[in-house]
C-alpha cells in the first residue's frame, strides 16, 4: 500500500530541494513524485506518492513546515482521479506486431514510434493498468520505460483528508489554494 | 534614494530593531561590515564565526529579540554552522548573514565559495539566497518574521557580494507574503473541550512544562492552570523557570537527569498535559515505557511534533499562550488528594537523597559550588552553561525562581556554548548579572572569546567547576564501559594565568569552605571575573535513566551513609 499527497508549492529556486531534503531528512521514502504546473500562476503542483511505513499526517505536518509550501492534502483514501502516463519501447519481430498492436488497442493506449525491430507504446492508466499492460509486454522483450508518476486531483468539489485543523484551509490559503476546499 | 546593497541590508536592520551585530569580517561580506559604520548598530568582533552565532543564539534567549550573526562566505559560514543547529534545535530567533560570491561567479568554485543555502537546508527554520539589491528588503523583512514567529527558529541570508554593492532605488516593502506560511493561534474549541473533559476526568494529572511556556510567554496562564486544577509541574531543562522551583506544585526537572519525584509522577499519571515541549528522547527514556498509564494532552505550536515521538489523545495545535487562555475559563477546580500525597512523599525522598542533604565531608562537590552561587545572587543571575555533568547539576542545584534566567543548550547538546552565549546575553542588558557555570571541558573549546570579553570589556562572571574530565563522558565510561576512560582525561592551562593574560581577576577555589569568599569577591568586583573550582574529579550526575530504561527505572544518588 501507498500513500499519495497532494501539494501546491510556490514556484521558486530551490523549492524541489527542499522537499527532497525534508524526505530524505526525516527519512520518508518517496515512490514516485510529480511537478508541474498548476492553473495558477507562480504555484507548481506536486503530486508525492510514499510507501505506507511512512505516516500520512507527519509527511503532511513537515511539508507544511515548510515556508513555500501552500497546501497538502493526502488523497489515498479519497474519490480521487489517479494517473500515470508510461511510454514503453518494445521489441519487435514482423510476425508478433500484429499481435503487440492488439494488445495495444486493447488497453487504450497508442503507439507513438515504430521502427524497424521496435515499437513505442504511450498508456495512460492507473499504476494497476500499467502494471497489468507491462507484464503482457515483457514476454516481447522491453527495451526502455519511462513512467512520470501518478498524478491526482480529487473528483467534482471533493477535497482530500487534512490531519491538521487550524492549520489547513486557513483564509489566506484557500485564496492561493488550486485545490477544491469543501 | 538610491542606497547600496549594504546600505540597504543595515537600513532593514535598523528598522528590525537591530543594535547589536554578532560577526567576523571577510573579503565576499566587506561591504556589509564598511556599512555598518554609518548605522547605529554596534558590531562585535568574536574570536571564531562559532561563537558570533552563539553569542546571537545568547542575546536572543536572554532578550526575547531576533540575534544576528554576520559572516563571510566559505569557511566562515561553515563555522557558524554549529550554533545554527544550536539555535534550531532549541528554538532561538536568529538571523544569520552570510557574504557570497558574486552572483555570477557562483557554481564555479570560487575562492571561498560554498553552496551555504544547501548546507544549512535542514538545520534552518528557512534561508535565502540573495542574488539582486532588489530582493534584499523584502528577503529581511520575511526573515525576521519566520525567524521569531510561531517556533521561532534561525534564518539564514546568503548574500552575494555584487548584490551588496549594486546601488538600487531603496523602497521599504510595507507588507510581507508568504502564502505558505501561517503560524496557527487559537487551537479549535472542538479540541479544547475534549481536553477539558479529559481535565475534569483526571485523578493523577501531571504537567509537563517545555520550552514553549517562555517561548509564548505563559508563565502566568500555567501558574493559573496549574493552581486552578491543582496538578503539579514538572519541567524539562529548557523549561525551566516556567515554574519557581519554590512554588508548592512545582516537581523541578524531568527526564535523564531529572528528579525522581518528576520522573515517578509523569510514570504513574493518568493524565499528562505537555505544554511547548516535543518528548524528546532526554525527558521521556524508552518510548514503549513511557507514561503507560496516562491520556495525554499536547498543546504546541509546530504541527510537526505532533504525535512525532509520543502518540497523544489530545493534539492541540496552537500558539500555547493563547490555548491556555482559551482553556482556563472552561475549567473548574479540581482536587486530588490522594495524588498530591503520593507526589508529596516522592518530593520527601527526593529531597532525602540531595547532595545538600550530605554530611559536609571536606570534599568540594560541584554542588557545593553552585548552591553558594545560587545563595550569593540570591537566586536571580542569568544563568548560562556549557554543556556536560555541570550543566546538569546547574540545572539541578541553581534552583529557577524566575523565567528567562537559563542559557543552555538543550537539544543540540553543544559544549563550548557557554562562555560565547554568556557574552551575547550581557549585551542585552549590561546591568544584567550573567553568570557563566562551565566545565574545563566545555570552557576550552571556546576559551578564545574572552580575548571578545576583554575587547568588549563585558562583565560576566565565570564559574569553571574543573575536574580534569570529560566528566559526563566519563560517567558514561563509568557506568557502561568498565571504567575505561579513553580520551577523557584533560589537562587544563592553568586557569589563573590564563585569566590574567586577560586581564581577568581570579581566584582558584579547592577547600568548600572558601566557596562563598569567592563568589562574593566575583560578585563585588566589576567586570568579568573567573573563579576556578577544582571539585572532585570523579563525581556522578544522579539521578540518571540509562538508555533502553523506562524513566523511573533511575540510577539513584546514594544517600551519603550509604556510599
Amino acid at each position: 500500500m501507498q500513500n499519495t499527497i497532494v501539494a501546491l508549492v510556490e514556484d521558486k529556486p530551490g523549492v524541489l530541494n527542499r522537499i527532497a531534503s525534508l524526505f530524505r531528512r526525516r527519512n520518508f521514502n518517496i515512490k514516485s513524485l510529480n511537478v508541474g504546473n498548476s492553473e495558477k500562476p507562480g504555484i507548481s503542483r506536486m503530486t508525492i506518492v510514499v510507501d505506507d511505513s511512512v505516516n500520512a499526517s507527519q509527511v503532511e505536518a513537515n511539508l507544511y513546515k515548510l515556508v513555500n509550501v501552500i497546501d497538502v492534502q493526502d488523497v489515498t483514501d479519497e474519490p480521487a482521479v489517479i494517473r500515470e502516463l508510461a511510454l514503453i519501447k518494445v521489441s519487435v519481430t514482423p510476425e508478433k506486431r500484429n499481435e503487440i498492436s492488439s494488445l495495444a488497442d486493447i488497453f487504450r493506449t497508442n503507439v507513438v514510434d515504430v521502427a524497424q525491430d521496435s515499437m513505442t507504446i504511450e498508456i495512460v492508466g492507473t499504476e494497476k493498468k500499467i502494471a497489468g499492460f507491462v507484464e503482457l509486454l515483457r514476454p516481447f522483450g522491453i527495451l526502455e520505460m519511462v513512467r512520470t508518476g501518478n498524478i491526482a486531483m480529487m473528483r467534482g468539489a471533493m477535497a482530500g483528508k487534512r490531519y491538521m485543523p487550524g492549520k489547513n484551509g486557513t483564509e489566506e490559503q484557500k485564496q492561493y489554494s488550486a485545490l477544491s476546499f469543501s | 534614494m538610491k542606497m547600496n546593497g549594504a546600505d540597504i541590508m543595515m537600513e532593514c536592520l535598523v528598522r528590525e530593531g537591530v543594535d547589536t551585530i554578532f560577526g567576523y569580517p571577510g573579503g565576499a561580506i566587506m561591504p556589509v561590515h564598511d556599512a555598518m559604520l554609518k548605522y547605529p548598530i554596534h558590531h562585535v568582533l568574536t574570536r571564531h564565526e562559532q561563537g558570533a552565532s552563539h553569542a546571537a543564539d545568547g542575546y536572543a534567549r536572554a532578550s526575547g529579540k531576533v540575534g544576528v550573526a554576520v559572516a563571510t562566505s566559505g569557511p566562515g559560514a561553515t563555522n557558524l554552522v554549529t550554533g545554527i543547529v544550536t539555535a534550531m534545535m532549541d528554538s532561538v530567533p536568529m538571523v544569520c548573514i552570510t557574504g557570497q560570491v558574486p552572483a555570477h561567479l557562483i557554481g564555479g568554485d570560487a575562492f571561498q565559495e560554498t553552496d551555504v543555502t544547501g548546507v544549512t537546508l535542514p538545520i534552518t527554520k528557512h534561508n535565502y539566497l540573495i542574488t539582486r539589491a532588489d530582493e534584499i528588503a523584502q528577503v529581511v523583512r520575511e526573515a525576521f518574521h519566520i525567524a521569531r514567529s510561531g517556533r521561532p527558529g534561525p534564518v539564514l541570508i546568503d548574500f552575494c557580494k555584487n548584490a551588496q554593492l549594486d546601488e538600487i532605488e531603496f523602497e521599504y516593502p510595507e507588507d510581507i507574503s508568504l502564502p505558505g506560511y501561517s503560524p496557527p493561534d487559537h487551537a479549535p474549541m472542538d479540541d479544547v473541550n475534549k481536553a477539558v473533559e479529559l481535565i475534569e476526568a483526571a485523578e493523577r494529572p501531571v504537567i509537563l512544562a517545555g520550552h514553549g511556556v517562555q517561548m509564548s510567554g505563559a508563565m502566568e496562564e500555567l501558574r493559573i492552570f496549574a493552581t486552578k486544577t491543582n496538578t503539579p509541574v514538572s519541567m524539562t531543562l529548557l523549561g525551566l523557570g516556567a515554574l519557581p522551583a519554590s512554588d508548592p506544585l512545582s516537581l523541578g526537572m524531568m527526564g535523564m537527569h531529572g528528579e525522581a519525584c518528576a520522573n515517578e509522577a509523569i510514570q504513574n499519571a493518568d493524565l499528562i498535559l505537555a505544554f511547548g515541549m516535543r518528548f524528546d528522547d532526554r525527558v521521556t527514556g524508552v518510548l514503549s515505557k513511557y507514561a503507560p498509564h496516562a491520556k495525554k494532552i499536547h498543546v504546541e505550536v509546530d504541527p510537526t511534533e505532533i504525535h512525532k515521538n509520543v502518540a497523544v489523545d489530545v493534539p492541540l495545535m496552537g500558539d500555547l499562550k493563547t490555548v491556555l487562555a482559551d482553556m482556563i475559563p472552561l475549567l473548574d477546580e479540581y482536587d486530588h488528594p490522594q495524588w498530591m500525597a503520593q507526589i508529596a512523599e516522592w518530593k520527601a525522598e527526593t529531597e532525602e537523597r540531595s547532595i545538600m542533604s550530605w554530611q559536609d565531608d571536606g570534599k568540594l562537590y560541584s554542588a557545593h559550588a553552585i548552591r553558594a552561587m545560587w545563595t550569593a545572587t540570591e537566586g536571580d543571575a542569568l544563568v548560562v552553561t556549557g554543556v556536560g555533568q555541570h550543566q546538569m547539576w546547574a540545572a539541578q542545584y541553581y534552583e529557577f525562581e524566575k523565567p528567562y534566567r537559563l542559557l543552555t543548550s538543550g537539544g543540540a547538546g553543544t559544549m563550548g556554548y557557554g562562555l560565547p552565549a554568556a557574552l551575547g546575553a550581557w549585551f542585552t542588558d549590561k546591568e544584567k548579572d550573567v553568570w557563566l557555570i562551565d566545565g574545563d571541558g566545555s570552557f576550552q573549546m571556546t576559551q578564545a572569546e574572552l580575548s571578545t570579553m576583554m575587547q568588549e570589556g563585558a562583565n560576566v562572571k565565570i564559574v569553571l567547576l574543573n575536574n580534569s574530565y570529560l566528566g559526563m563522558v566519563r560517567q558514561w565510561q563509568e557506568l557502561f564501559f568498565d571504567e575505561r576512560y579513553a580520551a577523557t582525561p584533560i589537562t587544563g592551562p592553568d586557569f589563573m594565568k590564563l585569566a590574567e593574560a586577560h586581564g581577568i581577576p581570579a581566584k582558584r577555589v579547592t577547600k568548600p569552605e572558601d566557596a562563598m569568599d569567592a563568589l562574593e569577591f566575583a560578585k563585588n568586583t566589576p567586570g568579568t571575573v573567573l573563579i576556578e573550582f577544582q571539585v572532585e574529579k570523579e563525581e556522578l550526575v544522579y539521578p540518571m535513566v540509562p538508555a533502553g530504561a523506562a524513566l523511573n527505572e533511575m540510577l539513584r544518588r546514594p544517600i551519603k551513609s550509604e556510599k
